[in-house]
């Protein structure tokens, strides 16, 4: 029976991961996500959890240690942030191209230079189109569910591709607050044990990670993307199928106050609920704003924008990062090309926001809002706007 | 020589592009063009097994009574077992 | 950052809701640091540091000449401060015109747990001036994280419950 608990949500992250029965955790700790595999490597001194804890060098360790260790058919488990992130880089291609089930838990930081520690999206967006599955938890139970929901996800049939959780550094990672636990039994009725494609065995050679000539590299690259756009099918079932068994929703998606809304907020992460607050605001005083906050990343769920828009005027979608260079923050970019087709779409304002672990305030988002409500009249002047920089 | 099975369309190739028969190297047959091959006097053969250690494609196996010979298949020519042999029993000769 | 997580245990298991966090950033023991609490009854949807709390609890007594420890606090707010002194005597350091309570927390915390540790100390404190949580809903929270010390930092924080008092 799950049980309301109150804990620091990285240790809740690792307590939940520890339910799924990883067998191979390699990890290597980094601020602001060492609690989760430092709790971890606890759970396994106390004989919690039946595991393989490797204490890598490493975070390119790490994850090429879970490639090996889901390649033998071993349920493996890591977790990281920012520069850990980037350090395994090209392993999570590999990953992602062998179809590996590996689950791994993401600290959102932003990326060094100048160096910090502080939460932004920048870490998990650097590596937004290299095949992984992705979702963002915005409190401390989403981060628990999603954990759990990541293993299953990951290893289904259809699937078997690796996933990412992302919880907001510090702001969510190192804060205490109540949350229901699931227990063991309900969790190993929910997960079935891993099966993977084929694992490496003496017994019964396979080859993972073949090399691809020019005349086939682009073929297999399309299989990955079909498998990965279709697991959006998966990924919805088994939200379901949570919500069943525990009662919690899940949808790509979550609307909040946007029946007749003119303005719509995008965000990302936990920002969003400080962002309901200035929507219950919004409303009170009588402006038809409403929020959107996005949970699946990848695949990225068109269909589910599409619909969740219809009828706006306007659309301030908030990036925690920035594509430097270009025309804005991640997910406005991905927002404006699923948008482009439509013949009827909301106008979309950009804004900037939190880099560096900068406090996201109500009052920042009801000022937003109102800026961006006359966009669909006064077409604004950037592609994007650095909400609050100074100078 | 074998026949090579690729897969054609994106539908054909195996997720991840797992191989999930093993020994399948062995279909493709490595020594189907060469300049030369490895020719082995046995006279001058002392059963070192340097042939053997030396040989980048590992073609070379021994037989029951202890000497050397490579498999043709898979042979390319390369003349390091020629090389490597200090009782200069392997000889390279020419294709025709 | 003990404190504030039992304080925020100590709600959730009063059924409600509670978040408790530190200042964000690298850390070392002994260092000032910030931490906070909001307690609500129904969930907190807010995700940033407190800028105006309600309540400010000094743990340190030597903080007060080193930081303005009410900047933010509401003028209808209350601020505690662990001191031996009088108000009279520690006035000059402090910019807070409106409720302030004392208590010797660090003298309560020597007799008790034989150390001038202060956080479960201070809760009692605060649980007496505010009444955000039930001072039994702390009984679980210290016993679990405290252990075989648990009772000595309940009658410590007993003892700074009842001697606290607004100057």
């Amino acid at each position: 029976m799950s049980k309301r608990i109150g804990m620091e949500i990285a240790l809740a992250a690792a307590e939940a991961a520890a339910l799924c029965r990883p067998e191979v955790i390699a990890a290597y700790p980094i601020t602001p996500n060492t609690h989760v595999p430092e709790h971890l490597s606890e759970i396994v001194a106390e004989g919690r959890l039946d595991a393989e804890f490797i204490t890598v060098e490493s975070e390119h360790s790490a994850m090429s240690a879970c490639a090996g260790a889901s390649g033998a058919g071993a349920r493996s488990f890591t977790a990281t942030s920012s520069q850990g992130l980037l350090y395994m880089a090209e392993i999570l291609a590999i990953v992602s191209a062998m179809r590996l089930p590996v689950v791994m838990i993401i600290g959102n930081r932003a990326l060094s230079g100048p160096l910090n520690i502080w939460n932004d999206h920048s870490d998990i967006m650097s590596q937004r189109d290299i095949g992984w599955i992705s979702m963002f938890a915005a409190n401390g139970q989403e981060t628990v569910d999603m954990t759990i929901q990541a293993f299953k996800i990951a290893e289904h049939q259809d699937v078997m591709l690796p996933v990412n959780v992302n919880l907001d550094g510090f702001q969510l990672t190192h804060v205490v607050e109540p949350m229901f636990m699931p227990d063991q039994e309900e969790v190993d009725r929910f997960l079935p044990p891993f099966k993977p494609l084929a694992a490496l065995d003496p017994d019964h050679p396979v080859t993972l990670g073949a090399l691809g000539l020019p005349d086939i590299y682009a073929e297999a690259c399309k299989s990955r993307e079909v498998t990965l756009l279709n697991s959006k099918k998966v990924i919805l079932e088994i939200w379901k199928e949570w919500e069943q068994q525990f009662g919690r929703k899940y949808e790509p998606i979550e609307s909040y106050k946007t029946e007749g809304a003119e303005v719509l907020l995008m965000t990302m992460g936990s920002m969003g609920e400080t962002a309901e607050m200035a929507i219950d605001e919004l409303r009170q005083e009588g402006v038809k704003a409403g929020l959107l906050k996005l949970k699946l990343w990848r695949p990225f769920p068109f269909e589910e924008l599409q619909k969740a828009v219809k009828g706006a005027k306007v659309l301030a979608v908030t990036d925690r990062c920035l594509s430097y260079g270009g025309a804005g923050g991640p997910l406005a970019l991905e927002v404006r090309s699923a948008l482009y087709a439509q013949k009827k779409r909301p106008a979309i304002v950009n804004y900037i926001i939190g880099l560096g672990g900068r406090d996201v305030m109500v009052d920042h988002f009801k000022d937003m809002i109102s800026r961006a409500a006359k966009a669909d009249t006064e077409k604004p002047k950037e592609a994007y706007e650095f909400y609050g920089v100074r100078g | 020589m074998a026949e090579k099975k690729w897969p054609e369309d994106w539908q054909e190739v195996n997720p991840g592009c797992i191989v999930f028969r093993p020994g399948s190297s062995r279909d493709y047959h490595t020594g189907t063009w060469r300049a030369e091959r490895p020719v082995w006097d046995n006279s001058r053969c002392i059963k070192c097994g340097l042939c053997y250690i030396f040989c980048p494609e590992g073609c070379i196996s021994e037989d029951a009574d202890g000497y050397f010979a490579a498999d043709l298949n898979y042979c390319k020519g390369c003349g390091i077992c020629a090389h490597e042999c200090w009782p200069l029993a392997i000889k390279m000769v020419e294709e025709e | 950052m003990t404190s504030v997580e039992l304080l925020a245990l100590a709600a959730i298991g009063e059924g409600r809701y509670a978040q408790g966090f530190p200042s964000f950033g690298p850390e070392r023991r002994g260092a000032p640091v910030e931490a906070f609490n909001r307690i609500n009854d129904t969930r907190i949807k807010k995700r940033q540091r407190i800028y105006r709390p309600d309540v400010v609890v000094v743990l340190d007594p030597g903080l007060i000449s080193l930081v303005n420890v009410s900047e933010g606090l509401k003028p209808e707010g209350l601020l505690i401060i662990n001191t031996s002194k009088s108000l009279k005597e520690i006035e000059k350091h402090i910019q807070f015109k409106g409720r302030i309570a004392l208590v010797d927390a660090t003298a309560i915390a020597w007799k008790e747990l034989k150390v001038p540790i202060t956080n479960t100390t201070m809760l009692g404190a605060l649980v007496k001036m505010t009444d955000v949580v039930k001072l039994e809903s702390l009984n679980e929270p210290i016993e679990h994280r405290f252990g075989r010390i648990a009772n000595r930092n309940l009658a410590a924080m007993k003892l700074a419950y009842d001697e606290v008092h607004l100057a």
